[in-house]
């Protein structure tokens, strides 16, 4: 049985194994030109030459690199557009499965077979993609502030997605039984999935840490953010002493938030400032960085940080590619109980 | 004599609509069974049930005593063609014979290679290139060096023009005699059945409306004719099947043990086919009846 999986499978295979090959090639060839000007990143002195020279150096092949980080999203969902979707459901489509079933092959042993040899391959070809890109990009990842940033395209998680993708188009494919929708289906419910998941699910994988720190104004703005810029920020949010919320900086509503009445300044939501105010800011509305300061330090304000430490990412990651393999598991399961028994 | 299949209340539903019925046969071993009837008689509903495609919704169905398909080795003694003859397009007849050593035990490889061999199939060519009875052919040969002790075979001939259906038969037979084994094919040709069967099935309306022993069947049918007259009681002692009339005659088609001694008929033999079509028509009768009074008690 082993035999006619890999047979069937062959030139899907031989295709995976060239756009892998020719990724993998690219991505070798170029990686040696960025190490120039990453060391001039990495080593710069001084805050004007590092921002140019990271400038500089993000601006390097950026469209090999975004193209990489789209690539690295939508590889487990060709997989289960392409491996996935047409395994079973081209079967019963034209007719072939009758031919199949009719070996001396129970139908459990035929779909296992199947699903293990090209889940196998699946979950390889994805793992050896994410390898290639992770290395491609390891020395802009080292610039990026939060390796959360390339979440889903880096790391060991591409293989979990790549078996789920794998065994859903499966699945689709066998309640479907055509090749065509099944793919369609499987593209559509994968990103949907996909989507939902980064989006919604992933932060809550285990419980968000919570810091709390004065909310000061400083010369340059204000004191926000997590404890490490690596960190993975889920809300920041102001506070009053009696703990009433005032918002989330960072999204222009502090600044904002000062207000002029009755010839006194007022911070919104947490009261009148008692300071002194100049005349002419009192009458253009224009209110200086220092009366700011002053105003906002009056009240005694705290900010409290909620977010995942990026020393998690690894730790998410194993749980991330432990889920989607569970959820491949039961998907595989369905589609073969649906094909021992609904199909007959 | 034992028994090859054997169904007892055999019914399969798909969503609301019975494809078959209460249908209960017995096959004996050893015989080529001509399963014939008309379109939509459940003829490949009941073969597709006896090769475990299908599980049944009511009732039971055994392949030599067991389940069929419940276990890899029920599998490897019943050999089957579907009507659609299918195989892989993409892998050569050489792959499928591969194919067919990897997932059989008891696959007999130089019977399959002599048979392509003499075909004069080129074992390159993919299945996808083949014609309609070539395709046929590569799918009976694949059955039949599965080694079976039964083949099921669904239609086999329905594709093929006339020559080919001919010489289809014409090897299947020869392969029979070589191999010693039990087959059971499905048609609504009788003059495919007459040709290579020496057991036949009649099912009507998912029920079987006769089975037998070709020989003995026309044995014990009669075809009798006499003048038209409906006052005359029917011969005595037998079973009327079928009446048709003309405006001066009338014939019946009637099935009697002992030989039939009547002065008003002239007695004659009956054909296969005038058989299988008097129980086609008694079938197709008893069905109408039904419906009418099943509708009748509706309302």
């Amino acid at each position: 049985m082993t035999w006619l999986a890999w047979r069937q499978f062959r030139t899907q295979a031989v295709a995976g194994l060239v756009l892998l090959s020719a990724v993998a090639i690219t991505l070798a060839v170029t990686r040696s030109g960025l190490a120039s000007s990453f060391q001039i990143a990495l080593h710069c002195k001084g805050a004007q030459a590092c921002d140019s020279a990271r400038r500089e150096f993000f601006a390097k092949d950026s469209l090999l690199r975004h193209l990489a980080n789209s690539l690295a999203v939508a590889v487990p969902a060709l997989i289960g557009v392409f491996w996935g979707a047409p395994l079973i459901a081209r079967e019963l489509e034209n007719g072939s499965f009758r031919l199949a079933w009719t070996q001396s092959v129970t139908r459990s042993r035929w779909m296992l077979v199947k699903l293990g040899v090209v889940g196998a391959a699946s979950m390889l070809t994805a793992g050896l993609f994410s390898l290639a890109v992770t290395w491609w990009s390891s020395m802009y990842d080292q610039l990026q502030d939060s390796p959360f940033q390339q979440y889903d395209s880096r790391g060991i998680v591409l293989i979990g997605y790549a078996a789920f993708a794998f065994a859903l188009g499966v699945a689709l494919g066998v309640i479907l039984r055509r090749t065509v929708p099944a793919m369609a289906a499987t593209f559509l419910v994968y990103f949907v999935v996909h989507i939902t998941f980064s989006t919604w699910i992933r932060q809550h994988l285990l419980p968000p840490l919570r810091a709390t720190s004065p909310f000061l104004a400083t010369p340059t703005g204000f004191t926000l953010g997590p404890p490490n810029a690596a960190d993975w920020v889920m809300s920041t949010e102001v506070y009053t002493p009696p703990g009433r919320a005032l918002g989330q900086p960072g999204q222009g509503s502090l600044f904002e938030g000062f207000r002029i009445h009755a010839g006194t300044l007022f911070f919104q939501g947490a009261g009148a400032c008692h300071v002194k105010v100049p005349v002419a800011s009192l009458r253009t509305g224009n209110i200086s960085q220092a009366v700011q300061q002053a105003c906002i330090a009056r009240f005694h304000l705290y900010q409290v940080v909620t977010y995942q430490p990026a020393s998690r990412y690894w730790t998410f990651q194993w749980m991330e590619l432990g889920l989607f393999i569970v959820l491949a598991l039961l998907l595989s399961a369905a589609a073969t109980w649906w094909v021992r028994r609904r199909l007959s | 004599m034992s028994t090859a299949v054997e169904a007892r209340g055999l019914g399969k539903r798909y969503r609301r609509r019975w494809a078959l019925s209460d249908c209960s046969v017995t096959v004996p071993t050893g015989h080529v069974v001509g399963l014939v009837g008309p379109n939509g008689a459940g003829k490949t509903t009941l073969l597709q049930l006896a090769v475990g495609l299908l599980v049944p919704s009511s009732g039971t169905i055994e392949v030599f005593g067991k389940p069929p398909a419940e276990d890899a080795g029920i599998l490897g003694r019943v050999g089957f063609v579907a009507q659609d003859t299918p195989t892989y397009s993409s892998l050569s007849i050489a792959d499928h014979l591969k194919l067919g050593a990897h997932l059989n035990p008891r696959w007999d490889g130089d019977t399959a290679r002599h048979r392509i061999e003499k075909l004069g199939l080129d074992p390159a060519q993919h299945a996808g290139k083949l014609s309609g009875g070539e395709r046929a052919q590569l799918a009976l040969t694949m059955a039949l060096a599965k080694h079976p002790d039964l083949l099921i075979l669904d239609e086999p001939v329905a594709s093929l023009d006339p020559l080919a259906r001919r010489e289809f038969l014409q090897t299947l037979m020869e392969d029979v005699a070589a191999h010693d084994l039990g087959v059971m094919l499905s048609s609504h040709l009788v003059a495919d059945i007459e040709r290579v069967c020496d057991y036949l099935v009649v099912l009507v309306d998912s029920r079987v409306q006769v089975s037998g022993d070709v020989d003995e069947l026309l044995a014990s049918h009669h075809r009798l004719v006499g003048p038209r007259d409906p006052g005359a009681p029917p011969p005595a002692c037998q079973e009327v099947i079928d009446a048709s009339h003309t405006e001066r005659q009338t014939t019946l088609i009637v099935r009697s043990d002992g030989p039939v001694v009547d002065p008003a008929w002239t007695i004659e033999p009956t054909s296969l086919e005038d058989l299988v079509l008097a129980y086609m028509a008694r079938g197709s009768r008893s069905h109408a009846t039904a419906q009418a009074s099943e509708s009748g008690a509706e309302t």
